[in-house]
């Protein structure tokens, strides 16, 4: 039973991939202080009393900050090298576009430490905007991978043919290419905005004194009697996470749908 | 109706004065020379590479050039930018814009003019009737098919009533019938705007069927520029004879020759003479006469000709329904040329391994050498 095999693979495939994140919600749920089973009832608790939570208000707002500030200059970086990359010819594109693209497999704890080095070294001090370097550092190489598959997609004599009804390059681009790769745009704002939410080790390393989201969560964590809150925190994470990427695939699959190109992948 | 060849004394509307191109070490266009009338259906005809598109884009002002002039309209273009230059082009891709609407793709050109709607939206619906497109202007245009898409970047171009349309291998993403169509309405098109349009194909049947005059490159040179006729029964070249329709060689070997008159001795014929206007560049191909499938005459059974037959063997016949075409060995000669024939009533088809009879007139020969 060959079929059968396939199936417990990919059952159990799936259990041990999101048992722990559906523990997430049972947990922060449930009526008790203590993560354990069996579950002492239902509850919403937790959730209005994270909000009263002191450190909690100061980390959000950093962490929008951070993740929308991310967002936006990863995006506009990866337009540029996207349309560089796919429009024109230059001498060493391949390794420079290989060392563009490095960062999405360096370890990030390494890529951490070293910029960690260099800002001490140089004498800046951590604050957001270190933290919203690393994030562009780390972020960049997604925003050109899925700004490149939107603007690969380009018949380059749309372009032209702009030209060649009276535009200049730049109403040509606003009117033409723009529109064109904007659902690229927005799914590599939401993507940015949700690896940068979410990230943990540059944001605790940069930081300094600064804490965002997911610092202040691992440091509720030495207090038991906050694990229920964090549980609930988390839960309204995922959620939105879950919710930004549907949105950003949502985006990229209508933009590959509109320009008449064929699906190449993506992160959903 | 505007008749349909332009007369010679028709005003230049385009002009190349020794046109070079270099790509890096790639020399793309090596110097040309062309003028082009006004209202002229104009092809550039040639294999890929040979820089038909590279000549037809350095008019739309995509290609600067390297060296030399081009005249739109008596005016130097080397500082006039694409978007200001009086040419609009239809692209081999179409380029239709996909997020806009066909009636938004076709206004695309005025939207610089600020017209009012109602005037901006008459010009729409003139130019989509034009091209057999009324009513569709609020169509998306990614919905559309090849055929529409065509129409639609004929109708954004023809809108801004530009002094040149340029087409780059418009119809090479149609299929057989739909090119077919598509040439009968360019031409129509043609004649009914009046305006000079320039197709570049690699396709000889197209550029045979819609142009007024056509300049066959090779090599990024013009190897010859003429109207379709001649283009066909005097190529100037073993290489242009050769790329239109298909034409027969058969060695030949010079006897005599004077200003006016060559003497030759060709395989199959014997003694040929060609006037000075029947001898062609060979190319290096060695000294040869070549004609035309449909030159030589197949004789049936009691059709007479007069001394100028030659007896071959039919060794291969293809049929095509309204034409058959044989591939026969003229008696003495070394290998076989290709005649066709049109099937007529009650004429029977000829078999394989029958002998016939082939009539020839001296005038349809051509020599190269």
């Amino acid at each position: 039973m060959k079929g059968g095999i396939f199936r417990i693979y990919t059952i159990a495939y799936l259990v041990f991939l999101y048992a722990p994140i559906i523990l997430l919600p049972i947990f922060a749920f449930n009526n008790a202080t203590v993560i354990a089973f069996p579950l002492q009832g239902f509850t919403t608790k937790w959730f209005t009393q994270m909000w009263s939570e002191p450190g909690l208000w100061p980390a959000l707002q950093n962490s929008l900050t951070v993740a929308i500030s991310t967002a936006i200059l990863s995006t506009v970086l990866g337009v540029l090298a996207a349309r560089a990359s796919t429009r024109y010819r230059f001498p060493g594109k391949a390794p420079v576009m290989g060392l563009i693209m490095l960062p999405l497999v360096l370890p990030e704890i390494i890529v951490a430490v070293s910029l960690l080095v260099v800002l001490l070294g140089i004498g800046v001090p951590l604050s957001i905007l270190t933290i919203i370097l690393g994030h562009v550092l780390m972020t960049t190489p997604f925003a050109i991978a899925i700004l490149s598959s939107a603007f690969q997609g380009l018949d380059r004599s749309l372009e032209e043919a702009a030209y060649d009804l009276g535009e200049t390059p730049v109403s040509a681009f606003r009117l033409v290419i723009l529109p064109l790769v904007m659902p690229g745009i927005i799914s590599s704002l939401l993507i940015s905005f949700t690896l940068s939410l979410d990230e943990f080790i540059i944001a605790f390393f940069l930081g300094g004194t600064h804490v965002t989201l997911p610092v202040y969560i691992f440091s509720q964590f030495r207090f038991p009697a906050a694990v229920p809150v964090i549980m609930a925190l988390g839960t309204l994470l995922v959620a939105l996470s879950v919710l930004l990427l549907t949105i950003a695939e949502y985006y990229r699959r209508r933009g590959i749908a509109k320009s008449g190109g064929k699906d190449t992948g993506g992160f959903i | 109706m505007i008749p349909k060849t332009p007369p010679a004394s028709a005003p230049t509307m385009i002009e190349f004065r020794d046109v070079h191109k270099w790509y890096g070490d790639y020399h793309a266009l090596r110097g040309i020379n062309a003028t082009i009338r006004e209202g002229e259906f104009f092809s550039l005809l040639g294999p890929s590479g040979c820089g038909k598109t590279t000549l037809l884009r350095t008019i739309a002002g995509f290609e600067g050039i390297s060296e030399g002039v081009v005249l739109l309209d008596g005016r130097d273009m080397a500082d006039v930018p694409a978007n200001k230059r009086p040419t609009n082009m239809v692209f081999q891709s179409y380029a239709i814009f996909p997020h806009l609407t066909v009636a938004e793709n076709v206004g695309f050109g005025l939207r610089r003019q600020r017209l009012p709607k109602a005037e901006l939206a008459g010009k729409v619906e003139e130019a989509l009737t034009m091209v057999g497109l009324r009513g569709f202007g609020a169509r998306a245009a990614h919905a559309l098919s090849g055929g529409q898409r065509q129409r639609v970047a004929l109708a954004r171009a023809l809108i801004l009533k530009p002094k040149v349309l340029l087409l780059d291998e418009p119809l090479s993403a149609l299929d057989k019938k739909m090119r077919e169509q598509m040439q009968v309405e360019l031409i129509r098109l043609q004649r009914q705007v009046g305006i000079t349009f320039i197709l570049v194909t690699h396709d000889q049947e197209e550029a045979l069927v819609m142009s007024d005059r056509i300049a066959v490159m090779f090599e990024g040179q013009i190897a010859q520029l003429s109207d379709a006729e001649t283009l066909y029964r005097r190529p100037n070249s073993r290489k242009v004879a050769d790329f239109i329709g298909t034409m027969n060689f058969l060695p030949a070997t010079v006897l005599n020759e004077s200003d006016a008159v060559v003497e030759v001795e060709a395989e199959g014929f014997g003694r040929l003479s060609f006037g000075a206007d029947q001898v062609a560049d060979d190319g290096d191909a060695g000294t040869a006469i070549g004609f035309r499938p449909e030159i030589l005459t197949l004789l049936y059974e009691g059709q007479a000709w007069g001394d100028r037959e030659v007896s071959a063997v039919v060794e291969e016949v293809v049929y095509y329904g309204d034409m058959t075409y044989y591939d026969v060995r003229i008696d003495g000669s070394s290998k076989t040329v290709r005649l066709s024939a049109r099937n007529v009533f009650g004429r029977p088809v000829f078999d394989r391994g029958v002998r016939v009879r082939v009539g020839w007139n001296p005038g349809a020969l051509i020599l190269f050498r």
